[in-house]
């Protein structure tokens, strides 16, 4: 085999934290060969990205690197910061998480790339401006000729991904860093952009070395993968080779907790994730799943519909211009027992659902009934009885407790402001809480901050329960969790509802965890639920084209599955509309028992 | 033990460690990182001395130099550790109607601090109520609210405390009221910030989604959580009322010449300074200064800590 491009060999990392040296990477060894890509995975905290910016040499006078980062023979710990100039951005390409920021607002598309191939090229004005156009041509920018004029604010982000791909690649480097470059995206998007960089790396024949924290992403595009585990390096081989059999319990774990789409074919009901003994490297079998679901008993949660709209206002007379058709004429129902999922990409509407159905919105129309009360037209004292049947659990754990309060009392708050418990034995009953959700009763005086975040969603679970509630709307309530933590929360979410009967409404954009968790699943798509179904109908005979695109576009963990996909750069649009807009009526098809899709009768004449 | 086992053990106990050291209560952790800040350390050790010598001012000063009996004329501007006939020695020196400095600087510290707390705590609790009212209510009443906290400080304090003054006439009371006037709209504005943010964050919504009161998401949940950048405007703004009653007291529309706070005895000092009579207006104006760096030192030591993005 040829030289690598780039040879990392006992690298050390450390972080000054007060007065002493805190090593965060210790004796990382890596190599990476031209045209090859090598997925860097692990989940917060492992180093991953720590190592990559020990490489660009990007960290602060507080860290200090030690060991050997050898670039095409260069050590690059040995250069000046002046001589690392050369390298970064012009030998080295980078791309970072939040396509957003990394942008600079105020410059438009074509200076902020003409900047760079002046700089580091030198080349003039005129050929600058071509080049530009040719970059982002070649990261599939439609008309980018007419792009190169527009400021970041017109680009979405998937676009604003494409545009600073197109940069980093702007002085044809031999490295790309990639550092979870579509976490923040969609999925649709993130399909889009990870063939994208595939395709970009057999055009110019680089390396890439990309960090992320999703196997399934590492499943789709890298040859290589490195698995950190707590600033350890702990397993690195060939993708295939660890994905068939990873040796390191933890790499196990991981891929454990994996959620992989079509898993579950064949199969009903929810299932548990496996989990792993972290000692001994054992997955202990998965307890089967018991059928909850309450056929027999009214729904507890009945959304008929259901429409909420923003109005947008302009002028100096506020005028509404238009609407935000958030959520239009959705309908659904969750039994006891039962999980509904809504799925979607963001700007979808599912969290608005959500927030509309225990009115922290304020629905425009519709009726919404849980437990047969009805929530749109309640007073006052009707809504904090209802409030008391269905709860809800937020996406981040971090902001959804208050920083001020023990988490006992923040458990305790809701059953001594309804009465349902007194001085005498609340304290009793968080410690109860507290267990049922596998905390300890001693945990109860801490504040938010002592805890981790699958802990505090936990905590956060456990405040859900203190009222007794029949029904929790869960949004994205998993989706800031890493997926060893994320694994355990789904299985304690199944736990409850078999010991509880809850009904859920799971709003998330993880297809592949909604497969697990649910019955039902509905797909939203511009404010609409276009299709809805029993889960295993939905999944494995998908009808509407969104719902196909979707599954398509999720990154499948099982590297043997590699393939070339055929994905549309579509964007994903926003749903306002003018003022007075009507809404086309829609209608139903009905594919199988339960399983119905969203037909106009345009789309069916096409 | 394989070697990596027995790291993954020691970095959980380490996260343990880390876990640990956290559960101290937010007071203690501000309080103690304020000593560990060696500017902030000064600027308390300074601002607790000035306090130290106001509260003990009738034991510790020579005088009262508020009582005109105790007073001789005849040891009038007297340079710094003279000695009156009666023996008593003016460390400071005196003032034109022999005052000791030393005594009039401790009380006016007394008055000027007293001026400065009062006033701030009267305007944080009315500024804050505002703010957390027009915060809480939206819409019209909080775009008027605060259109009239726009008004308040689009006039200069000053110009609004001579207003007031004016009107008012002299005296401790009526100088608490101008401060008030002038100050409130500070918090108003600081408090319905906080609380605009607080109310759209994730855990107001679950208090909401719990069915809690209005009463009690206002006070449990939002107020508490506004306090930090509270504590950081009210402690610079005790130092500016403190400054401002000088400023009024120096003009002569402040507190009565028989009351004398610091701006009253830089103000006396201040036909002499030009004659070489230097100490009556130096020794006023140094301590007023030592104050008001002081207490910004803390402000400032403050702002950082309680930053909420730096917290835990």
């Amino acid at each position: 085999m040829s030289e690598p491009i780039l040879s990392i060999s006992g690298l050390t990392t450390e972080f000054k934290v007060g007065k002493e040296w805190r090593d965060v990477i210790r004796n990382v060894n890596l190599d990476i060969h031209q045209g090859e890509t090598v997925a860097v995975v692990g989940e917060s905290g492992s180093g991953k990205s720590v190592t990559a910016m020990s490489v660009m040499r990007l960290l602060g006078s507080n860290a200090r690197s030690s060991g050997k980062i050898l670039f095409e023979g260069q050590d690059l710990l040995g250069l000046t910061q002046e001589a690392m100039q050369t390298v970064r951005g012009n030998r080295i390409g980078m791309i970072f998480q939040e396509p957003m920021t990394s942008l600079n607002p105020v410059l438009k598309i074509g200076e902020q790339i003409t900047e760079v191939l002046m700089e580091h090229r030198g080349l003039e004005h005129r050929a600058a401006l071509a080049e530009a156009e040719r970059l982002l041509e070649k990261v599939r920018i439609p008309s980018a000729r007419q792009r190169l004029n527009e400021y970041p604010l017109s680009f979405s982000g998937g676009m604003r991904q494409r545009v600073v791909i197109a940069i980093a690649l702007a002085c044809e480097p031999k490295l790309l860093i990639a550092d979870e470059p579509t976490t923040a995206l969609d999925v649709t998007i993130q399909a889009q952009i990870l063939e994208l960089i595939k395709a970009l790396q057999q055009e110019e024949g680089m390396a890439v070395l990309f960090i992320t924290h999703d196997m399934g992403v590492v499943a789709e595009i890298s040859d290589r993968t490195a698995v950190m585990f707590r600033g350890d390096v702990v397993e690195t081989g060939l993708t295939e080779q660890i994905f068939r059999q990873p040796a390191h319990p933890y790499t196990r774990a991981l891929l454990a907790a994996v959620p992989q789409l079509g898993s579950m074919n064949g199969q009903s009901l929810p299932l548990r994730f496996p989990i792993v003994d972290m000692a001994t490297g054992q997955i202990e079998p998965v307890k089967p799943t018991v059928d909850t679901v309450r056929n027999d008993a009214d729904p507890v949660l009945k959304v008929e519909r259901l429409v909420t709209r923003f109005p947008v206002k302009k002028g100096i007379l506020r005028r509404t211009v238009g609407n935000i058709h958030a959520v239009e004429d959705v309908s659904f129902e969750v039994r006891e027992g039962e999980t509904l999922s809504l799925v979607g990409e963001s700007g979808c509407g599912k969290s608005t659902t959500g927030r509309s159905i225990l009115r922290l919105t304020d629905p425009t129309s519709g009726r919404v009934t849980i437990q047969q009360r009805d929530v749109v037209s309640a007073d006052k004292q009707e809504l904090a009885v209802i409030r008391r049947e269905a709860q809800m659990i937020f996406q981040d754990p971090f902001e959804s407790l208050n920083p001020r309060l023990r988490v006992g009392d923040a458990i305790a708050e809701p059953m001594v402001a309804h009465g349902l418990a007194g001085a005498s034995d609340v304290g009793e009953r968080v410690g109860k809480l507290l267990e049922k959700v596998g905390l300890s009763p001693s945990m109860a005086d801490r504040f938010p901050h002592e805890f981790s975040g699958g802990q505090r969603q936990r905590v956060c679970i456990a405040r859900a329960l203190a009222l007794d509630p029949k029904m929790i709307v869960a949004d994205e309530s998993v989706s800031a969790l890493d997926v060893s933590i994320k694994a355990q929360v789904i299985n304690l979410l199944l736990d409850l509802q078999e010991q509880l009967g809850l009904g859920y409404l799971f709003i998330s954009h993880d297809m592949a965890v909604v497969e697990r968790i649910s019955h039902r699943v509905a797909v939203m798509y511009m404010g609409e639920i276009v299709e809805i179904g029993p889960r295993q109908a939905v999944f494995e005979n998908p009808q509407h084209p969104y719902t196909r695109k979707l599954m398509a576009a999720v990154p499948i963990a099982d590297p043997t599955r590699k393939r070339v996909r055929q994905i549309s750069n579509d964007e994903i649009r926003t749903p306002y509309r003018e003022a007075g807009f009507v809404p086309p009526s829609r209608e139903y098809l009905k594919i199988g028992e339960d399983h119905f899709v969203l037909g106009r009768k345009q789309e069916r004449a096409a | 033990m394989s070697n990596d086992a027995k790291r993954k053990v020691a970095s959980v106990h380490s996260e343990d460690a880390l876990v640990a050291a956290e559960r101290i209560l937010p007071l203690k952790r501000t309080l103690l990182a304020l000593v560990r800040d060696r500017v902030a350390l000064a600027g308390l050790i300074i601002v607790s001395v000035l306090v130290f010598i106001a509260v003990l001012a009738p034991v510790l000063s020579v005088q009262d130099p508020y009582d005109l009996a105790q007073l001789d004329i005849m040891d009038g501007r007297l340079p710094p550790s003279s000695t009156s006939m009666t023996g008593t020695v003016y460390l400071l020196g005196t003032d034109d109607q022999g005052r000791d400095l030393f005594s009039a600087i401790m009380y006016g510290l007394r008055t000027s601090i007293l001026v400065g707390l009062v006033s701030a705590a009267i305007a944080l609790v009315i500024g804050a109520s505002i703010g957390l009212f027009s915060a809480y209510a939206g819409g019209r009443v909080d775009a008027l609210l605060m259109r009239i906290v726009d008004i308040q400080l689009s006039f200069p304090a000053i110009l609004v405390a001579l207003i007031f003054l004016a009107i008012l006439g002299q005296g401790v009371d009526k100088i608490i009221i101008a401060l008030v006037v002038t100050q409130w709209a500070y918090y108003a504005r600081t408090v319905r910030g906080s609380a605009l943010v607080e109310s759209r964050r994730a855990y107001t919504d679950a208090a909401r989604s719990m069915a809690l009161s209005d009463k009690r998401i206002i006070f449990r949940h939002i107020l508490p959580n506004c306090v930090p950048p509270l504590i950081v405007v009210a402690t610079m703004r005790v130092a500016y009322a403190i400054m401002l009653e000088a400023t009024l007291s120096f003009l002569g529309i402040g507190l009565p010449v028989t009351e004398p706070s610091l701006g009253l005895l830089i103000s006396n000092g201040f036909e002499y300074l030009l004659s070489g009579d230097y100490w009556i207006s130096f020794f006023p104006g140094i301590t007023l200064l030592m104050l008001i760096v002081g207490i910004n030192l803390i402000g400032d030591a403050l702002r950082d800590i309680l930053n909420p993005r730096q917290e835990g």
